[in-house]
C-alpha cells in the first residue's frame, strides 16, 4: 500500500512539471538544437540554404559533416566582434540609465502610502497592454526631425532648427530605457517595499543622518532588487533587434540586427546560426552569476 | 533633589488627526533612574517614548533633556539612544558592524571603536558571535545585540520599548535581572516601555502608569501597589478586591464604611477627613485578608461564605469566595505546610477577616 502510494506521488509530481518541462524542450531545446545544427552546416545556393549535417553515404552509414567554419569566420571579420562589443556598451549604458531614473520611481513608490501604491504599481505595467512595436513604432513619431519633440522645442523657442535624434545612438537608449523600465521598477520595488522601516529609525537613533542611512542601510539591502532589475533588463537589450531596427541609424551596430542582416539579406544561415550561438553562449555567464546571487540571498 | 531633572516633559500633548494619544502630560525623570511606562496597549507609552527618541514631535509642550529643550531636535541629534522592539538589527552587517555603527557616525577613531565594541560585547557576554550576522543568532542573543548597539554611544538616557517582549517566560525573568544590573554598571537613565506590570515592579525605581494618554500615577513600585491612588491603578496592578459604600461615620483615621454589596459595614483607615454620605470604594489585596474555618477572635473585619473556585498555583493558592450577598471575594494565602495538610477544599463554610489598616480608601 505504501509503495503504492509514494508511486502514485511520484506520478502525480511528473505530471505537474511535465507540461512546462515540455513546453520548453519543444519550444526552447528543440529550435536551439536545430539552429546549433545550422550553424555547423555549410552553406550552399538551395532551399533551405544549407547542406546537411546528417547524411546517409553508402552501406546505410550515417555521415556527420560538422563544419566550425563559421565559427572561426565569426573572428575573422571585425564586423562581429564590433557588434558584440557594441551591443554590450548600449545595454549596459542604458541598463544603468534605466537603474538611475528607475531607482528613485521604485523608492516613491514603495514610500508612497499604502492605498497609493497599487494605482502607481499599475501606471507602471500599463504600457505592456500596448504591443512594444506600436510603442516604438510611437516613439519615431516623437523622436523624428519633424515630429512632436521638436516641433515642441521649436514652437518654445529653444531651438531654430531639429535636432536629429532619430537613427542615432540616442534614439536607442531612449527607446530601450522605455521599454525596458518596468523590468528594473519591479523587482526593486519588491526589495524595498519589504523592508522594514524601523532600520531606518534604528539608524537615525544612531546618529545617522537621513541621506546616509540611505546609502549605509537601504541601498544595501535593496541589492538583491538592483541585481534582479540589472540583469532583467541587461541580458534581452543585448540581444535587443526591434528597437535598435527602428529607431537607430545606419551606424547603430547591435548584434540583433546583425543576426537579423545575415539571415535574411544574405541569406547565410549558417553564419547567423553561428552568431546566435555565441550570443547564447556569451550571455550565459551573467544568467549564472544571477541565478548565483539569487540562490545566496535564499540562503541567508 | 536639588539638582534638576534630568528629563523633563512639560504639558506635552501628541495628536494623530482626532485622535488624542498623549494629552497634557507632565514627568520628570533624574538622572540615573530607571523608569518603566506601564499601561495597556494604546495607552499612549509608547507614543511618549517616541518622542523622547525624537521619532513623533510633540502637537503641544516641549520636553528638555539635560536643560535643553528638544523637542524638535531630530532623532539623530539627540542624546539619547533606543531599542526597538524588533531590536532592528541591521540584517546586512555583523554583531560587531551593528555595534559599532553608531560609533562611525560620530567618528570616532577606529582604535577606539574597537575598544568600545569589544567592552560592549563582553558586557553582554557575545564576545564568541562578533562576527555572526543577525539572522544566525537567537531572540536572546539578538536582543543582547540590541543592547549592546543601544549603549555602545554611552547616550544620556536609554529608551527601551518592551525590551523583554519578544523573549519567553524563562528568559525573561533571567534578562530582567541582567538589565537592571547593567543599567546599575553604566549608571545610565533607563526609561522602559512595558505592558507588563510585573516586569515593570521589578525592573524599575518609579513606575507611571498610563490611561487614555494621561498619566494616571507616577510612584515606586511600593507605592503604587500599596496606595494606589485610583480604582484603575489598583486594578491594573496586582489583583484586587473593590468593594464600593459610603461613608457612615468614623472615628479618628478608622472610617465605617456601608456596603450594600457585602450587605454590612467595614472599616477601614484613611488619614485625611472624609465626608459622611460621601462614595467611596475600599480596596483589598486578596494576599492582606485571611482566611480559615473559624473566625478570628477580635477581627474588626470579619466576613463569611463558602468556597466556589480555587486556583492552585504551587506556591500559593487564590480562593473564590462567595458571600451570602452573593458578591465573590479573592483571597490568596501561601501554601506553607508540604502536602498541603489542612487545606481548605471547595464549598466549604470559611471565614474571611483582614485589618482596616490593610485596606485603601479610594475616592476615584
Amino acid at each position: 500500500m505504501i509503495v503504492s502510494r509514494r508511486v502514485k506521488q511520484r506520478l502525480g509530481r511528473f505530471l505537474v512539471v511535465l507540461p512546462p518541462y515540455g513546453w520548453l524542450v519543444v519550444f526552447f531545446l528543440l529550435p536551439f538544437l536545430i539552429v546549433l545544427k545550422i550553424s555547423l552546416s555549410e552553406l550552399q545556393a538551395a532551399i533551405p540554404p544549407y547542406k546537411a549535417v546528417f547524411s546517409w553515404a553508402e552501406d546505410g552509414i550515417l555521415q556527420l559533416r560538422l563544419n566550425f567554419g563559421n565559427y572561426s569566420y565569426l573572428f575573422s571579420d571585425d564586423l562581429y566582434v564590433l557588434a558584440y562589443l557594441n551591443s554590450l556598451k548600449i545595454a549596459a549604458f542604458s541598463t544603468l540609465l534605466t537603474l538611475l531614473i528607475g531607482y528613485p520611481m521604485a523608492y516613491t513608490i514603495a514610500r508612497a502610502p499604502s492605498r497609493y501604491r497599487n494605482p502607481l504599481l499599475m501606471l507602471v505595467v500599463l504600457p505592456f497592454w500596448t504591443s512594444l512595436l506600436i510603442r516604438v513604432y510611437s516613439w519615431m513619431g516623437i523622436l523624428k526631425n519633424e515630429g512632436l519633440l521638436n516641433s515642441f522645442l521649436m514652437w518654445l523657442g529653444i531651438i531654430d532648427s531639429p535636432i536629429q535624434i532619430m537613427e542615432t545612438n540616442m534614439a536607442v537608449y531612449i527607446g530601450i530605457v522605455y521599454s525596458y523600465l518596468p523590468y528594473m521598477i519591479l523587482p526593486l520595488y519588491a526589495t524595498l517595499e519589504k523592508m522594514d522601516l524601523t532600520l531606518l529609525e534604528a539608524a537615525a537613533d544612531l546618529g545617522c543622518a537621513p541621506f546616509k542611512a540611505f546609502l549605509k542601510i537601504t541601498l544595501p539591502l535593496s541589492m538583491p532588487g538592483v541585481i534582479a532589475g540589472t540583469l532583467l533588463v541587461f541580458i534581452p537589450a543585448v540581444g535587443e533587434f526591434v528597437i535598435p531596427d527602428l529607431l537607430g541609424g545606419p551606424d547603430t551596430l547591435m548584434i540583433g540586427k546583425v543576426i537579423w542582416a545575415e539571415f535574411f539579406d544574405n541569406r547565410d544561415w549558417p553564419v547567423a546560426s553561428a552568431v546566435a550561438v555565441a550570443i547564447l553562449i556569451l550571455l550565459v555567464v551573467p544568467i549564472m552569476i544571477y541565478q548565483r546571487t539569487e540562490s545566496k540571498v535564499e540562503a541567508e | 533633589m536639588t539638582n534638576p531633572p534630568l528629563i523633563r516633559i512639560e504639558r506635552v500633548t501628541k495628536r494623530f488627526g482626532d485622535f488624542t494619544a498623549v494629552n497634557q502630560v507632565d514627568l520628570d525623570i533624574r538622572q540615573g533612574e530607571f523608569f518603566a511606562l506601564l499601561g495597556a496597549s494604546g495607552c499612549g507609552k509608547t507614543t511618549l517614548l517616541r518622542m523622547l527618541g525624537g521619532f513623533e514631535t510633540p502637537s503641544e509642550g516641549r520636553i528638555l533633556i539635560d536643560g535643553i529643550d528638544v523637542s524638535s531636535v531630530p532623532p539623530y541629534e539627540r542624546p539619547v539612544n533606543m531599542m526597538f522592539q524588533s531590536y532592528a538589527l541591521f540584517p546586512h552587517m555583523s554583531v560587531e558592524q551593528n555595534i559599532a555603527f553608531g560609533l562611525q557616525q560620530d567618528k570616532m577613531p577606529k582604535g577606539q571603536i574597537a575598544e568600545r565594541v569589544k567592552a560592549m560585547l563582553d558586557m553582554v557576554q557575545m564576545t564568541p558571535y562578533a562576527k555572526r550576522k543577525p539572522a544566525q543568532l537567537s531572540g536572546g542573543q539578538r536582543q543582547r545585540v540590541a543592547l549592546a548597539r543601544s549603549l555602545a554611544k554611552q547616550p544620556k538616557v536609554l529608551l527601551l520599548d518592551e525590551p523583554l517582549g519578544a523573549l519567553d517566560k524563562k528568559l525573561r525573568e533571567q534578562t530582567q535581572l541582567e538589565l537592571v544590573n547593567i543599567q546599575d554598571r553604566v549608571g545610565i537613565t533607563f526609561i522602559m516601555v512595558t505592558h507588563d506590570q510585573e516586569e515593570a515592579m521589578t525592573m524599575a525605581c518609579r513606575v507611571g502608569i498610563m490611561k487614555e494618554g494621561k498619566i494616571a500615577q507616577i510612584g515606586t513600585p511600593f507605592d503604587v501597589y500599596e496606595t494606589p491612588n485610583s480604582r484603575f491603578v489598583g486594578d491594573f496592578i496586582g489583583n484586587a478586591n473593590m468593594i464600593e459604600g459610603s461613608v457612615s461615620g468614623g472615628e479618628g483615621a478608622d472610617w465605617q464604611i456601608d456596603s450594600p454589596a457585602l450587605g454590612c459595614s467595614i472599616t477601614a483607615r484613611h488619614e485625611a477627613p472624609l465626608p459622611i454620605g460621601s462614595e467611596v470604594t475600599v480596596m483589598v489585596r486578596p494576599e492582606k485578608m485571611s482566611i480559615g474555618r473559624q473566625a478570628v477572635a477580635g477581627a474588626i473585619n470579619t466576613l463569611s461564605g463558602r468556597i466556589t473556585d480555587i486556583a492552585y498555583l504551587g506556591d500559593m493558592s487564590i480562593y473564590h469566595v462567595k458571600l451570602a450577598s452573593g458578591r465573590k471575594i479573592q483571597v490568596s494565602q501561601a501554601n506553607l505546610r508540604q502536602g498541603g495538610g489542612g487545606r481548605l477544599e471547595h464549598d466549604e463554610e470559611v471565614s474571611i477577616c483582614w485589618h482596616p489598616g490593610d485596606s485603601v480608601v479610594l475616592l476615584a
